[in-house]
């Protein structure tokens, strides 16, 4: 069973949102998303600065058979990426919601941040898409 | 025998069974405006001997003239070992290796045809080929959009001196997907692109920059610094050469002060046939670090479980049978076959054997200009340096002494009025390893007794009277 950490919030497509106190938050993509796509040998970051929408198509992650979208789970805008990913994708495997965390992001509405859905929400979510 | 496996009753049975009564009846929800109908220009089948015998007709309608049209396709000395092996079964029906495990010597032979190009271009990755290049250039001018993320503009320079067909070709691939194709002018006395003209772009959003080395007119141009201009412009440089120049010139990995980005071009150069204009191959190269970007197939060296040498695609992520629409090219298949030919003639002369092969065509042209400006009414129309092709002024209309000249079985060179009107009247002349002395020599006698018969005759030519 994968792992869905209760402090997080998750949107249906995967992506899980921590809220920084700061009024930025960090996104990455969740464990049992990173165990789906397998082993990643690379990551296409966005562009820090760029403002996105929720829903837009930002991100790439690869692995050795696929190719799959990441999708900004917040409206706002880009703050920072992690650099680490360029030489180390392996670190979404490793440690999704630690080393593998995708980007910063500075959201313009919160109010999108409350409608995410919670670590339970999620985890049901995850196992109907199963089936 | 038609190569479809259905029989009429199979087709029947598969209609019926649907429930449609037609195969027309499938593409009922195309709109009757769409469709275009019978295609009444086609004739009906020949039989193998008919056919034969037409080829042969159409062979020998063209006779065996001297060429010396170069214009992107180029009348080489092929060693009969390369068509000879290319055409052997083992290569000659493989298709696309999906399957590694059935796949070692294709994938092999492909694995070799990168590496060759690499080192030729001085590029850290080629790809398995393209279908020829003009494809090629829109195709790197695609990736260089993808690539440069950076820039928002989409504009891309294209220099005048590009050739015109790839010119025309990357129009009509990158005008649906609101890329700009920007114009920039040759300077008119060296047939160099303009570097002041370019100037005028610093500072500008500029997505890529397409440097050709040479020119459409043979030219050698200022690679360096058009390199250069692009990295400080934040723009992606893309080289369309002649491979074969590369044999003798620095390779576009070096241009600059770090190299091109992208480097494509044709590779018919390298033992392909002229064929009436194909099938060629197209090839393209980059930097490492924009190979995700890249389009077509890679094919990489790895291990098997014993640790033996092996090949399978690589990086098939970018590809359409895994990233669908968001693939980087809807192309992603190769020339097999014509790669099979440029390897084995890579191979067979080798770096040393490709520079004399460079060097003894750009010899023979300087040879081929000399003689024919030696002709009242001829002269060369840029003052640079060229590889095996010169632009030459006549004092004539081009398309006559051309179509003199190959009535004398001489392909006189490449009319530059339709494509290039501000020139004039000029042609395109180039001169490979194969034109010896004597058609060189037989080339200028018929030019000059062509021209000065034209100039005396009072009487207009025919052909002019329409």
């Amino acid at each position: 069973m994968s792992n869905t950490p209760d402090e997080l919030k998750y949107a249906k497509t995967h992506e899980w949102v921590k809220d920084n106190g700061d009024g930025t938050v960090t996104v990455g993509i969740s464990d049992h998303a990173q165990e789906l796509l397998g082993d990643l040998v690379f990551v296409e970051l966005p562009e820090a600065g760029r403002s996105v929408s929720a829903g837009d198509e930002i991100a790439v992650v690869e692995s050795v058979k696929a190719a799959s979208d990441i999708y900004s789970p917040l409206s706002g805008k880009i703050l920072g990426v992690n650099e680490v990913l360029n030489d180390a994708p392996e670190s979404i495997n490793d440690s999704p919601y630690e080393e593998g965390w995708l980007f910063t992001l500075k959201p313009a509405d919160n109010s999108e941040l409350d409608a995410l859905l919670d670590a339970a929400a999620y985890a049901k979510h995850a196992q109907d898409e199963e089936h | 025998m038609p190569f479809i496996p259905h029989t009429a009753d199979d087709v029947n049975r598969m209609l019926s069974s649907i429930g449609v009564d037609s195969i027309e009846s499938l593409f009922d929800e195309i709109p009757e405006d769409l469709k275009c109908g019978a295609l009444d220009a086609i004739p009906t089948g020949m039989s193998e001997m008919e056919i034969t015998e037409l080829m042969r007709q159409r062979a020998a309608a063209d006779g065996q003239p001297a060429c010396f049209i170069g214009a992107g396709a180029y009348d080489h000395h092929i060693p009969a070992a390369v068509w000879e092996l290319a055409t052997r079964g083992e290569f000659y029906t493989a298709y696309t290796p999906y399957q590694a495990e059935a796949s070692q010597g294709t994938l092999q032979l492909l694995y070799e045809y990168q590496s060759m190009m690499t080192a030729l271009t001085g590029m850290d990755v080629s790809n398995a080929s393209l279908y020829d290049g003009a494809s090629a250039v829109a195709e790197s001018i695609l990736m260089a959009v993808r690539a440069n993320r950076k820039s928002k503009s989409r504009r891309v320079l294209l220099p005048r001196s590009l050739h015109p067909a790839y010119r025309k070709t990357v129009q009509t691939i990158v005008h649906n997907q609101k890329i700009e194709l920007v114009e920039v002018p040759f300077d008119s006395a060296t047939g160099k692109t303009d570097l002041d003209a370019l100037d005028s772009y610093s500072g500008d959003d500029i997505t890529a920059l397409v440097v050709p080395q040479p020119n459409f007119f043979g030219v050698l141009e200022n690679v360096d610094a058009l390199t250069s201009w692009a990295k400080a412009n934040g723009a992606i440089s893309i080289a369309v050469i002649n491979p074969l120049v590369h044999a003798i010139l620095k390779p576009p990995g070096e241009w600059g002060d770090e190299g091109v980005d992208i480097c494509c071009g044709e590779g018919q150069p390298l033992g392909i046939p002229l064929s009436s204009g194909g099938p060629y191959l197209g090839f393209i190269c980059c930097r490492q670090q924009h190979v995700r970007q890249m389009p077509g197939r890679i094919i990489g060296g790895t291990e098997d479980l014993d640790g033996k040498r092996g090949y399978a695609l690589t990086l098939q992520a970018r590809e359409q049978h895994i990233r669908r629409s968001k693939a980087t090219s809807n192309i992603c298949t190769n020339q097999g076959l014509m790669v099979t030919a440029a390897t084995i003639y890579m191979a067979l002369l080798g770096g040393e054997g490709m520079a004399q092969t460079a060097a003894a065509a750009h010899a023979n042209t300087g040879r081929l200009v000399e003689k024919l400006c030696s002709i009242d009414g001829v002269d060369t129309l840029f003052d640079s340096p060229v590889f095996h092709e010169s632009v030459l002024r006549i004092n004539a209309t081009p398309k006559n002494v051309l179509r003199s000249l190959a009535a004398h079985n001489v392909l006189g060179g490449y009319d530059m009025s339709k494509e290039y009107p501000e020139l004039g009247d000029a042609i395109l002349v180039c001169a490979t390893e194969k034109r010896t002395e004597q058609q060189i020599e037989s080339f200028r006698d018929k030019l000059d007794r062509i021209m000065n018969r034209q100039a005396k005759c009072p009487v207009t030519p025919k052909f002019d009277q329409t």
